[in-house]
């Protein structure tokens, strides 16, 4: 047996390892277990390569890991959790230029051509290309670095369309053309880092969990293109793995949105609000944390429906200790959480699980709305597009159709809000106006602690 | 000189491997529970770093100058996925707790 067949062996070792990491992740009680499975599995793989004969130098390689390692050690403590979407994104790149890197020095060393060898690293470098400079946008719009509003411009679809045709052409050649072409590769190399950049400025900041959720897809398929590149089948593997991750996600946040992934991708949503005439009737009846008090204190049953506002104004702790007050008083409390709540998906559920929030109380958006005409108080809490009605009422409302926590179906809806100001999406939110609604406005985190307050004084 | 590890391997072979893959992925992630979607992003982060098995073969192939700058480049980049993806996804799934356990604040 050679090394070769003993470092594959370890390979099917750690696919295993992956493979049931991943199922181990379909329940909170294992996840963290499956978790520690997949990184043993990834740390056999890393560690049975370094017998590979081909390695000869170590050094770059101890300088590499130490210098990765740090950083991603001091990355995972620190990051916020609210700051989760960002730094998924800038992962996504890094799998994207890991791929793109390996494809070219792949390359570089493919003396005989081998047609399959080189389609495989086109792909390689194309995608992974994309997915780096892509997500490099998709982190700026999350943090803001750049403006979250879709970047468009007369043309666009013409340019975009040129620069992709472009890189097939130049692909074509590098194909085609038998003699090895590194300044074939590196034009393409540029070209598909303008092609990520290109792809992602027209979608709106609202639209970034898709778009985070295609390219952590894009990041496997790179890495499994680079995988047949090289004909390394743990790369392969792990790398469709990824993929297919990723595919789902994306498909679940396109449905939690009513869109299709072609409507997200070129739709430009939320670039010009079109309001629909008429508007929402009936009038906003405005209250104070006293009042509110009265009516939570009053309720059997209380439903918080969180959004990203919440989590912004940092009032995570504030919700599970009103949370506590509410069940001392008698009130039954839960959670509606809506799939494209916060900026990612899942990420809800994560920033409420930092705050203690038991994970039992969390209640997915279908099975709510299926009891919640039951529910006497329903707390919005930074939340609106997803609360929407105008959802199933207003045909003309561009986020009609779309699936949304109804509220409003309640006995009583108490909105926590800053303003009058639209949601992440640009559109009036009718159940501001509904016959049920109360808005105590001001800062999420300040009315919180406000009420909590009140149950004190009582 | 090529950095192919699975020599004995061919084409169909590594077809087998891929569409199985795929199929794998979909039947067992389409089972994870939206709740978890966050860590399972940041789990496949870390997977993804599985690219730096390629990178270490590129690294320590010593091939030349510019490949060793890209393998070592490539290397630190798949590392910060793999260690921090791990790393992150265990800080976030220590998070979740059910009912009183989690107690303190």
């Amino acid at each position: 047996m050679t090394v070769e067949h003993l470092v594959n062996l370890a390979y099917i070792i750690s696919a295993v390892l992956f493979v049931f990491g991943l199922k181990l992740l379909t329940s909170q009680s294992t996840a963290r277990k499956g978790n520690l499975m997949s990184a043993v599995g990834m740390f056999i793989a890393v560690v049975m390569t370094l017998l590979i004969r081909d390695i000869i130098d170590y050094k770059w390689l101890v300088v590499g890991v130490v210098v990765g390692g740090i950083i991603g050690a001091f990355a995972a403590r620190l990051v916020a959790m609210t700051q989760m979407p960002q730094m998924v994104a800038l992962f996504n790149g890094f799998g994207g230029m890991a791929s793109l890197l390996v494809g070219w020095a792949a390359y570089r060393v493919m003396y005989n051509f081998d047609l399959f060898t080189a389609t495989t690293i086109f792909i390689a470098v194309l995608v992974g290309g994309v997915t780096f400079s892509g997500s490099i946008v998709a982190w700026g719009k999350l943090a803001t670095v750049i403006s979250g509003r879709p970047i468009l411009f007369p043309g666009q679809t013409v340019l975009n369309s040129i620069l992709f045709i472009g890189t097939l052409v130049a692909g074509g050649i590098l194909l085609m053309d038998a003699p090895i072409s590194n300044i074939m590769l590196v034009t393409i190399i540029l070209l598909s880092l303008i092609l990520g950049v290109m792809a992602v400025v027209p979608i709106g900041g609202a639209d970034m969990p898709v778009v985070i959720s295609l390219l952590n897809s894009y990041s496997g398929i790179a890495g499994c293109a680079a995988g047949l590149a090289i004909q390394n089948n743990i790369l392969i593997v792990a790398g469709a793995l990824v993929g297919a991750s990723g595919i789902i996600l994306t498909n679940v946040m396109c449905k939690a949105m009513n869109r299709s992934l072609t409507n997200v991708l070129f739709g430009g949503f939320g670039a010009s609000t079109v309001q629909e005439e008429g508007g929402p009737e009936g009038e906003v009846k405005p209250i104070v944390a006293e009042d509110a008090y009265f009516i939570l204190e009053a309720a059997d049953s209380v439903v918080f429906v969180p959004g990203y506002g919440m989590a912004v104004a940092q009032a995570q702790h504030a919700v599970h200790e009103l949370e506590r007050i509410l069940e001392e008083n008698g009130s039954d409390v839960k959670y509606a959480i809506h799939p494209v709540a916060g900026r990612m998906p899942g990420h809800m559920n994560v920033l409420l699980a930092e705050a203690n929030v038991s994970y039992d109380k969390l209640v997915e958006m279908d099975d709510i709305n299926k009891i919640i005409e039951g529910v006497d108080v329903c707390v919005v809490i930074g939340a609106n597009d997803v609360v929407n009605p105008a959802a199933r009422e207003t045909k003309g409302s561009p986020i009609y159709g779309m699936p949304v926590i109804n509220v409003d179906k309640s006995k009583t809806v108490i909105v926590l809000k800053r303003s009058m100001a639209a949601g992440f999406a640009g559109i009036e939110n009718n159940l501001f106006y509904k016959e049920n609604t109360r808005m105590l406005f001001g800062d999420a985190k300040s009315s919180l602690e406000a009420l909590v307050a009140e149950f004190k004084k009582k | 000189m090529d950095i192919a590890v699975c020599r004995s391997s061919c084409l169909i072979c590594m077809s087998m491997v891929l569409v199985l893959a795929i199929f794998l992925g979909f039947e067992i992630i389409s089972k994870v529970p939206a709740r978890l979607h966050t860590p399972l992003m940041s789990g496949s982060n870390a997977i993804s770093g599985i690219t730096l098995v390629g990178a270490v073969m590129v690294a320590g192939s010593a091939e030349s100058n510019l490949n060793v700058i890209l393998g070592t480049l490539a290397v630190i980049v798949a590392t910060i996925n793999v260690v921090g993806g791990y790393l992150v996804t265990d800080r976030m799934l220590g998070m979740f707790k059910r009912g009183k356990e989690g107690g303190g604040k």
